[in-house]
């Protein structure tokens, strides 16, 4: 079941098409990515869900009906570029905010507190905002994003200002956040953090979603079936004239040889790695799945060139 | 607590408990009290000694007409001459009267010398001591009997008594001069409240969206919530400073009246200062004078004055906030909030000259239109009240500014809704429009 859908969303700027019929289904309890190079409308469609702006045609629609004005309270958004009283004293500050979403006094600050614990920041609690690290305060951006607990969770960047330790707890979470039952979207151009937690994602480029769908089932659609093998050098060599396979290229370090190979389409791994292991003695055996990285490199040229 | 609540007491908590805030409110009546009494005690400060002035008066005639006072003596000198005095200036002598000649027969002939600027005091008094002298000499001239005694008698001092008639056909007392000082300081007043207190809206919206809070807000609170919550909670500051004012102010003038001796009441001695003023109209008499203007004062319902007041704010402030607000939305840029600012600033100056020139005539038709009109009645009708508005009129006043105030606050909400959140581009009118009926 989708928690979120956005059906051919249009939003025209000024002089630019910001969104062009974007359609994504964020299914509930999961991890959604929304990917897509600076300036591809990731933002935008953001804003529109959060119903900050409105989409010129198009609709969004929460568990099936279209949003309206009090679908934003289920929501908890940490916008790319953070925002917090500076003056204010951060304690102060998380309690008014939590209250605003609709928390008391007492059940906010016991929740804070807790948050506080968590990520170790409980020592500025009377600090003001703005004597505070930068990642400090994305800590307490973070905690006031999901404090009240929200069915969708929408992060822009989450990442962007971490050390690796703390981008580390974060992920952590996150990932705890899911399984609690939220759902969440998740804006980022860190493809590594989509591999290891996003379910799902959408690509956006110039206005138009290009790529969607499950995570794995994408970087398997974009395989090439090429494999990359180690093997003694004394155990003998590999045919480079064999039916079954292509090697692309070989080196020898010291004995080992690395060779990476092609095999063709209809043969399955195993049969592969039997008329292999006919051949040598093999260390190692391994498929080439490209990354979100590449994928998402691949995907943005390509529909760059198709444009232009 | 609803939302709005806990937007009030934030915005009101943090403004009330900002030193800057504290510092203003509570020095401003000690300035105030220090502009009234640091001109009334510094007149009755004497200087520590009398200046000398010497009379060289050949003629000998005018040398004795000369009274010390306190703040000159003079000395008839009768051995050096002029230019003696010229030559070794003698430090203790101020200034030197010379009379050489019959100056009825000869008015040029008296002159007074000076190392130093000769102050206006002391001219004013050799002029006066001179010429009564003079005239008297004058009349005596034309040999008429009793002709002294009866110029005299025919100069009278007039000043007309205004009465004002109630609506039980009571008499009163009245002063268009109190009035009219009552009228154009709430005039002041009420116009840097609002000016004040308005841009502060103005800058308190603008850091919420350059900060982009607003957009962490917006998931829990509507637009108009956090506009209304924060105008709401920026007028109670005003209104708090308003009342801390003008209670720490009676007790200051009460303080000190106490010290001076003088009075019983600060009306008391808001009429001293008139009389300073007025000085040259009024005839000498104090008792008489401060009973007459006690009243006056009495005549003035305060009372009313203060309600008045406090719902002309609190309209007016309504009605230039959210427009400050939505201004303030539309901005991305401190520096441009000035120059958004000056075509509100213009009307409400406005508002303050069409108060100043409807002193004179609070009954014309320039002072019945600005009060009338609400983007100027708060601030016009201040000068107005303390002369009697007739009642519709007031009525009529404070219905138009309440209706336009609350149609102010309905569209200045549209505008912040689009503007708090419009970053980057400036928002067109169809889009406007489109926002217009966006939930």
């Amino acid at each position: 079941m989708n928690f979120l859908e956005t059906e051919d969303v249009v939003k025209q700027y000024a002089n630019h098409l910001a969104l062009n019929k974007v359609s994504i289904q964020v299914p509930e309890g999961k991890i959604f990515g929304l990917l897509g190079p600076n300036g591809a409308g990731k933002t935008t469609l953001i804003r529109i869900i959060n119903r900050i702006t409105a989409p010129d045609s198009g609709e969004v629609r929460i568990c099936g009906r279209p949003s309206g004005p009090d679908d934003i309270y289920q929501i908890g958004y940490l916008p790319e570029e953070r925002g917090l009283y500076k003056k204010m004293k951060v304690g102060e500050q998380a309690i008014y905010l939590a209250q605003l979403k609709g928390l008391g006094y007492m059940e906010a600050r016991k929740r804070l507190e807790k948050w506080f614990e968590k990520f170790d920041i409980m020592p500025w609690w009377n600090k003001k905002l703005e004597e505070l690290s930068k990642g400090m305060q994305q800590k307490i951006q973070f905690i006031i994003t999901v404090i009240h607990e929200p069915r969708l969770l929408i992060f822009d960047e989450p990442f962007s200002g971490f050390d690796p330790v703390n981008a580390e707890l974060l992920k952590k979470e996150i990932l705890e956040l899911k399984n609690a039952g939220h759902t969440i979207i998740f804006s980022t151009h860190n493809m590594a953090s989509v591999e290891e937690i996003c379910e799902n994602i959408a690509l956006i480029n110039t206005s138009k979603v290009v790529l969607s769908g499950n995570v794995t089932e994408i970087r398997n659609s974009f395989k090439t079936h090429n494999y990359i093998i180690r093997y003694l050098a004394d155990k003998g060599t590999l045919q480079p004239a064999d039916p079954l396979f292509r090697i692309l290229e070989q080196n020898n370090q010291s004995g080992i040889i690395e060779a990476r190979i092609h095999k063709q389409e209809s043969l399955t791994n195993s049969e592969l790695l039997t008329a292999l292991a006919g051949q040598t003695e093999i260390l190692s055996f391994s498929e080439e799945i490209p990354s979100m990285n590449d994928i998402f490199i691949n995907t943005v040229s390509a529909s760059n060139t198709l444009q232009s | 607590m609803s939302k709005v609540g806990l937007i009030i007491k934030r915005e009101y908590l943090r403004r009330v408990s900002k030193k800057s805030f504290l510092l203003l409110t509570f020095l401003t009546p000690f300035l105030f009290a220090a502009l009234v009494f640091v001109p009334l005690w510094l007149s009755t400060i004497k200087s520590e000694k009398a200046k000398q002035v010497a009379i060289i008066d050949t003629t000998g005639k005018y040398a004795p007409l000369f009274e010390n006072d306190e703040d000159y003596v003079f000395i008839t000198e009768t051995e050096g001459s002029l230019e003696d005095y010229r030559n070794n200036p003698d430090k203790d002598i101020f200034a030197f009267i010379s009379i050489s000649d019959d100056l009825l027969t000869n008015p040029g002939a008296a002159t007074v010398y000076s190392t130093k600027q000769i102050p206006m005091g002391l001219k004013n008094q050799i002029n006066k001591t001179l010429s009564d002298f003079l005239r008297d000499e004058k009349l005596d001239s034309y040999n008429i009997e009793n002709l002294k005694e009866i110029i005299n008698e025919s100069r009278v001092s007039f000043n007309i008594k205004t009465i004002k008639w109630e609506e039980d056909g009571s008499e009163k007392s009245t002063s268009a001069e109190v009035a009219s000082i009552a009228g154009m300081v709430l005039t002041l007043i009420i116009y840097m409240f609002i000016l004040m207190y308005g841009s502060m809206v103005m800058q308190g919206v603008m850091e919420e969206k350059t900060n982009r809070i607003v957009e962490v807000i917006i998931s829990s609170v509507k637009p108009f919530q956090l506009m209304m919550g924060k105008v709401i909670g920026i007028g109670l500051v005003g209104l708090t400073q308003m009342f801390l004012w003008g209670i720490l102010t009676s007790i200051l003038v009460g303080v000190s009246l106490f010290f001076f001796g003088g009075g019983t009441s600060p009306e008391e001695l808001m009429s001293g200062q008139m009389a300073v003023q007025n000085m040259s109209q009024m005839p000498a008499g104090g008792s008489e004078l401060s009973l007459q203007v006690h009243e006056i004062l009495n005549s003035i319902n305060f009372a009313k004055l203060g309600i008045c007041f406090v719902l002309f704010f609190i309209g007016g402030y309504m009605l230039y906030s959210a427009m400050f607000a939505a201004i303030g939305s539309a901005l991305e840029q401190q520096e441009d909030a000035q120059q958004f600012m000056t075509p509100m600033i213009l009307i409400m100056v406005f508002g303050l000259y069409a108060g100043i020139y409807s002193m004179n005539n609070p009954d014309g038709p320039l002072a019945v239109w600005g009060s009338l009109i609400p983007f100027t009645s708060p601030i016009v009708m201040m000068v107005r009240l303390p002369f009697d508005v007739p009642v519709w009129e007031l009525i009529l006043s404070f219905v138009l500014l309440y209706a336009t105030a609350i149609l102010i606050v309905w569209l200045s909400s549209k505008i912040y809704r689009v503007g708090i959140l419009m970053y980057g581009k400036k928002p067109g009118i169809k889009e406007m429009i489109k926002w217009l009926r966006y939930k």
